[in-house]
């Protein structure tokens, strides 16, 4: 080494006087941290602007208005028979209960003396929901005695009423819109003022069934919600324990050969395939050769574990894989056989990272839509499913599909709901993952 | 050098504990221990030196077959513990680790307290009937690592808690715990600063009234301080094996006493 020629010792100046070189790297850096901060902003003003415009849209779904009335149920249009046998009520249809509603509307509009020029008893009538009379005669019909009496009755009111109160429709939309007439706006300030219009939680929307077309202020996320749940149940079921014991042969027992190479590249393929391919195995599959029903959890859960496998599997194997080695031979050297090594050290070692990959998969799930449209999860389903294990097989809607569903509708109604079902997505998944983080920090352990 | 304790050797009479005949290890196609053979005597302190990548840690992990954890690696030759091959087909690694215990270069306690460390091993090979039983067991294996008196009002806290000298010695509380009959140790003291290395090495010197212990080590000065017999490996080969007094102050090879003396290494 000593006769290796080295240049000669260059000239260097002041130490106070930064050279050009230095110069430069400064600037250099100085623009890097520009361009990360530069980065920063805008995905943070992104994600700013995207919660903003959700909230501001959907927030409102919470508060629902109705019609505060005092109800004649009359004997002789709900019981003719005068029996009060539920079976022989039946037979009057929402048609009836509807006109009931009707009178009793314009009952309470003449006696607190609303006066309007123009209104028509049409106009009084479409306040109210279509929805109204069907709430009205589930109410007598799981009660019978109630006919006959004077109750009062809170029922849903119109859609574009309930989006004059939240702003949405106004006096100049009014004109134009064949749906609502600025009379029937004016009679609901009178309402109001009177006490008969009020909003309040929309408890409904949160544990209520999807409503058609026509009347978005009855719809709600129940059945979606239940729906998402048991799909959550069934891929939490198979995917736990399939992944981590996958996880843990292919990272503790399995030779490393081709074949465990080639196991190992297309677990990390899967884990890439787009979602709707996930859709069209099930569909092929579960549906068209198993047999299970369209729109069912269960079909759901099976394409939703399938996708989610491979995504749990490389997280678990990363933590395995995390745990030093020191740990293992400790074990080894005290005469741990490879079983009790891996489940007395290394997997409790592993397992804040495996609850966290298993969460922030499920999470992944709950918000995959995809693959749901293909199996017919996107059905219009308002009856809700049974208890599990035979409501895995009942048609369900999930709440990501929910979302897509109510974007498709017509009624501007449906836009608000479409962006409150988002806010409850998100809450569910803001949940998950703060599950993920505490217990990260609650089972991470220092070695 | 000078604190070399050449009185304490002596010449042992005892018998042999492990026979190694012809022992060859490979990593793939890399030949790393050529054709040792080794005594190792019961109830003396064998020191394995040399300088690094000479094979001496491999040849240590052959002694309770950890080198089985490594797929690439091949062991050929016999090794004999009380005149039964360890590599026999029908050994069971496991439960041969138990009569070999093991302590690592750097200390590698559990993350769980310092009695778990502890009765971790004879809970899974069934030596204790009851929890008095296995309380007795780690008290006399922590009094024996040297750690009980300073260990004692704390058993349930844990182990990675402890300083570093203290966690080799309670690694070491941990491989006695199971009542091996050979201990090895690969390094105990190279992350340890030198009160701590002082206490292991004396701890090294009694534990030779119970076990036959076997240790590595990168420092000649305690190869002399604690063992009755050492042996020099260079390069995969086996070069010099006999009473430690006698290596470091009369080397028959020519490598041993350029290694000793700092020429190569």
């Amino acid at each position: 080494m000593t006769d290796a020629s080295l240049p000669t010792t260059p000239h260097r100046g002041s130490l106070i006087e930064v050279d050009a070189r230095t110069r430069r790297r400064n600037a250099a850096e100085k623009r890097f941290r520009l361009y990360g901060l530069v980065a920063l902003g805008i995905g943070l003003a992104a994600l700013v602007i995207l919660l903003t415009s959700v909230l501001s849209n959907g927030v409102s779904a919470f508060r629902q208005t109705s019609l505060v009335l005092e109800m004649n149920l009359d004997a002789a249009v709900l019981d003719k028979k005068g029996n009060r046998d539920p079976e022989e009520m039946k037979k009057v249809t929402t048609i009836g209960y509807g006109k009931l509603i009707d009178k009793a509307l314009k009952e309470a509009v003449a006696a607190k003396g609303i006066a309007i020029e123009g209104l028509t008893d049409k106009d009084v009538a479409n306040m109210i929901s279509k929805e109204a009379a069907a709430q009205v005669r589930e109410r007598v019909l799981s009660n019978p005695d109630l006919v006959g009496e004077t109750v009062t009755v809170k029922v849903l009111a119109n859609g574009r009423i309930d989006g004059y109160l939240k702003g949405r429709v106004t006096m100049q939309s009014a004109e134009r819109d064949s749906n609502v007439t600025p009379n029937q706006l004016r009679l609901a300030d009178a309402l109001m003022a009177e006490g008969l219009l009020v909003k309040a939680f929309n408890w409904d929307f949160i544990t209520g069934p999807d409503a058609s077309e026509l009347r978005p202020e009855a719809s709600g996320l129940g059945v979606a919600i239940l729906g998402s749940a048991y799909m959550m149940i069934i891929v939490l079921i198979l995917s736990l324990p399939i992944g981590v014991a996958a996880s843990i042969y292919l990272e503790e027992f399995a030779p490393k050969n081709r074949w465990t190479d080639l196991i190992e590249v297309n677990i990390s393929n899967l884990a890439a395939v787009p979602s709707i391919v996930f859709g069209i195995l099930g569909l092929a599959i579960f549906i068209n050769f198993a047999g299970l029903p369209q729109s069912a959890p269960i079909v759901g859960g099976l394409v939703l574990t399938l996708m989610t496998l491979p995504r749990i599997i490389i997280p678990t194997r990363a933590a395995l894989g995390a745990v030093p080695p020191s740990i293992r031979e400790a074990a080894l050297g005290v005469g741990a056989s490879k079983m009790q090594t891996i489940f007395h050290h290394v997997l409790p070692l592993a397992m804040p990272g495996i609850l966290t990959g298993m969460i922030i998969g499920l999470a992944q799930a709950l918000g995959e839509t995809a693959p749901l449209l293909l199996i017919g999860m996107v059905a219009f389903v308002r009856d809700f499913p049974a208890a599990p294990p035979e409501g895995f097989f009942d048609p369900a809607a999930a709440l990501p599909v929910q979302v897509y569903n109510w974007t498709q509708r017509a009624d501007p109604g449906f836009a608000e709901r479409a962006s409150g079902a988002i806010i409850v997505l998100l809450v569910f998944l803001l949940v998950m993952n703060a599950v993920a983080i505490l217990l990260r920090n609650r089972f991470e352990r220092r070695w | 050098m000078e604190d070399m304790r050449l009185a304490d050797r002596t010449a042992s009479a005892r018998e042999n504990k492990i026979t190694a005949r012809g022992v060859q290890v490979y990593y793939g196609t890399n030949h790393a221990i050529k054709d040792v053979d080794v005594d190792i005597a019961d109830r003396t302190v064998t020191a394995f030196i040399g300088p690094s990548g000479c094979g001496k840690s491999t040849f240590l992990r052959c002694l309770n077959r950890m080198n089985d954890t490594i797929p690439i690696c091949r062991v050929e030759g016999r090794i004999e513990i009380d005149g039964e091959d360890i590599y026999d087909k029908r050994v069971d690694p496991v439960q041969l680790r138990a009569r070999v215990g093991m302590v690592f270069q750097k200390p590698n306690p559990f993350p769980k307290s310092i009695y778990d460390n502890v009765a971790y091993g004879p809970r899974i090979h069934g030596l204790t009937r009851n929890r008095a039983e296995l309380d007795e067991v780690v008290e006399k294996s922590l009094r024996r690592a040297a750690l009980w008196n300073e260990v004692k009002d704390r058993l349930t806290s844990p182990g990675t808690g402890l300083s570093g000298g203290q966690q080799q010695r309670l690694c070491i509380a941990r491989a006695v715990a199971t009542s091996p009959e050979v201990l090895l140790m690969d390094e105990p003291c190279s992350a340890l600063d030198p009160i701590a290395t002082a206490q292991v090495e004396e701890l090294i010197d009694e534990l030779r009234e119970n076990f036959s212990v076997v240790i590595v080590t990168h420092s000649m000065q305690q190869a002399a301080r604690v063992s009755q017999r050492t042996a020099f490996f260079h390069l995969g080969n086996l070069v010099e094996f006999g009473e430690t007094g006698q290596i470091f102050t009369n080397p028959r090879d020519p490598r041993t006493e350029a290694y000793i003396t700092g020429r190569i290494g």
